[in-house]
């Protein structure tokens, strides 16, 4: 039994991590890496990750590895357990009491399910844009200043607030007007108010479902500017059901099929362009979906 | 809405389809409201008619007298106020916080079901019911004293609770769980999210809930009968331990005298100013309601 166990724990590292054969090859691997970019850091992780709604098996053992500041896609028809994936990061699951999660999801190394973590303190260094614009019914100043009031942040918070309303490409609609409701921007505004409310706390991760699903072409492309300068600081991980979107925003790109598996995950490009799977090139080229 | 009903065009070549049905529901329909209105405003009419020369300012500031000419309203007044302040103060923290609680935090099992029951059940518990809780819990086993303020502000706390619970249940229920979530997700926590998020958007459901459940506890008169709240009270309420009646235990005993003077004037502008009280309470509850709707 206490065998089995072993080789099974010493299998599955192997899998994850190529090979830590010693000497040379080490050496290679570092060099490669630094030779890509600058940033290709592995900050979240999921391995053999388990999710179910009841009896319902909403993710099926799902292993991967979300680079930092890059924006990670995440595509699929609907159902498929992306936005349970997404949720699943930030520990949303746990408001739906019947969800049940099984395996690890490492941020920063550290799983999250791990006994010792506080939910709404790893939600403070992941923040998230939700589908449907929804802002608080207060002004834009303390919309995005929410975060910082729940966190504590109380220092220079008009400053802060500025700074995120202009990295979200908001500021110049709205300076002058920072008192008035929120509710009363349009709805591709609301979007990038929201966007500003997730940042302003200065978090590590930006988790976004389907931000764009609600808003007209012109609001769409604002928002998936913004996404691109976005990761420039931020971890992005968009779910969307818009292929071309992905393909335009994306620098990796996980495509979930029926069933909550993770079928393929990869650079963009490849994915796109060269997918292994034929299920993935059948979805890509919307043969089924 | 009408013009289907009506004006039936010359034949065209489509035919014609009978609107006689149509036409009957919806006279039967109006009578059906009609009934309603029409016996409201004849006794609004009435009583007002008969109120006319003894509702004035020596009536709303007297204390009742034998002489039907000079009895006043004041005491059963001021008991009223004084009652329906310390019910207010009761039933709001507690009815609230009742609703939070089922509503945010407890979890959706047997126990909570079972309490949900009960509050829907205790809200339809005939008020002289509460009365005998009254006089058995607040009068007895506390010792309040009979007929106090306390003991009927206690009582006819109880009665509304229920109320209260059930229409701040609704305003925190009505509060999109997408607000709750884009909180969450800021990661605030569950207070936060109920002091910043739910509370300011369920608060105009809340007080209108509250002042409703209020204006039906001002009429309430069986329970002050059982906690023994005298019927005629010639001083005002000087302290929570005090003597106190009410307007409709005043009007109920003025009822009950012989002479048609009472019977009919004195009743008659008791339930006026009774009224015009009621009214009063439920017209704060719509401004309320309407100046926090338009702060959004």
């Amino acid at each position: 039994m206490t065998n089995e166990q072993m080789t099974s724990s010493e299998t599955e590292s192997t899998d994850d991590q190529p090979a830590p054969t010693p000497g040379t090859d080490g050496l290679v691997d570092s060099a490669d890496a630094g030779a890509e970019t600058a940033t290709d850091r592995t900050l979240l992780e999921a391995r053999d990750l388990d999710v179910y709604y009841g009896e319902e098996q909403a993710l099926d053992s799902v292993d991967i590895e979300i680079p930092e500041k890059q924006v990670t896609a995440v595509i699929g028809p609907s159902g498929c357990g992306k936005s349970t994936f997404l949720r699943c990061i930030n520990r949303m699951n746990d408001l739906v009491d019947a969800a049940h999660v099984e395996g690890e999801l490492l941020f920063d190394g550290k799983n999250v399910y791990d006994d010792d973590v506080d939910p709404v303190a790893l939600r403070r260094k992941i923040g998230m844009v939700f589908q449907s614009p929804n802002p608080f019914p207060k002004s834009i100043r303390d919309n995005v200043a929410y975060g910082l009031k729940v966190q504590g942040k109380d220092e220079n918070v008009d400053e802060k607030v500025r700074t995120a309303l202009e990295r979200a490409a908001l500021l110049e609609e709205v300076d002058g007007q920072l008192d008035s409701s929120g509710l009363d921007l349009s709805g591709g505004q609301q979007q990038r108010l929201c966007i500003a409310r997730a940042i302003a706390p200065d978090p590590d991760v930006i988790l976004m479902d389907e931000p764009a699903s609600a808003l007209d072409p012109v609001a769409t492309s604002k928002i998936e500017d913004l996404i691109e300068d976005l990761a420039e600081e931020y971890t992005v991980v968009i779910v969307t059901h818009n292929m071309q979107q992905a393909a335009r925003i994306s620098d990796k790109t996980a495509v979930f099929l029926t069933g909550g598996e993770l079928v393929e995950f990869d650079d963009t490009e490849k994915i796109f362009e060269n997918p292994e799977h034929d299920r993935v090139e059948d979805y890509i080229t919307g043969k089924f979906g | 809405m009408a013009a289907d009903t009506r004006d039936e065009p010359a034949d065209s070549g489509f035919g014609q389809i009978s609107r006689t049905k149509d036409v009957s529901f919806r006279l039967l329909a109006l009578a059906a409201t009609l009934v309603g209105i029409v016996s409201l405003a004849a006794l609004l009419l009435n009583v007002a008619v008969d109120a006319v020369g003894w509702l004035d300012w020596q009536f709303l500031t007297n204390p009742p007298h034998p002489d039907p000419y000079q009895a006043g309203f004041l005491p059963a007044l001021v008991g009223s106020v004084a009652i329906m302040l310390v019910i207010a103060l009761i039933t709001f923290p507690l009815g609230v916080g009742a609703a939070i609680y089922l509503e945010e935090y407890a979890d959706d099992g047997y126990l909570t079901r079972f309490i949900q029951l009960n509050i829907a059940n205790l809200a339809g518990v005939p008020s002289v019911v509460y009365g005998l809780l009254g006089l058995g819990l607040f009068v007895g086993l506390f010792s309040i004293g009979y007929g106090t303020v306390l003991a009927a502000a206690f009582t006819i706390a109880l009665l509304i609770l229920p109320i209260v619970i059930i229409s701040a249940q609704e305003a925190i229920r009505s509060v999109p769980d997408s607000q709750r979530q884009a909180s969450y997700g800021m990661g605030a926590t569950k207070w936060q999210t109920i002091r910043n998020v739910v509370l300011p958007r369920a608060m105009p459901g809340i007080m209108t809930g509250t002042i409703l459940a209020l204006g039906r506890a001002i009429g309430e008169t069986a329970p002050l009968i059982m906690i023994a709240a005298p019927t005629t009270v010639f001083g005002l309420p000087n302290g929570p331990f005090s003597k106190v009646s009410a307007m409709p235990l005043q009007i109920y005993n003025w009822a009950s005298y012989p002479q048609t003077e009472f019977q009919y004037g004195v009743v008659a502008a008791g339930v006026v100013t009774l009224l015009v009280v009621l009214l009063t309470i439920n017209s704060i509850a719509i401004v309320i309601r309407n100046r926090y709707q338009q702060r959004t």
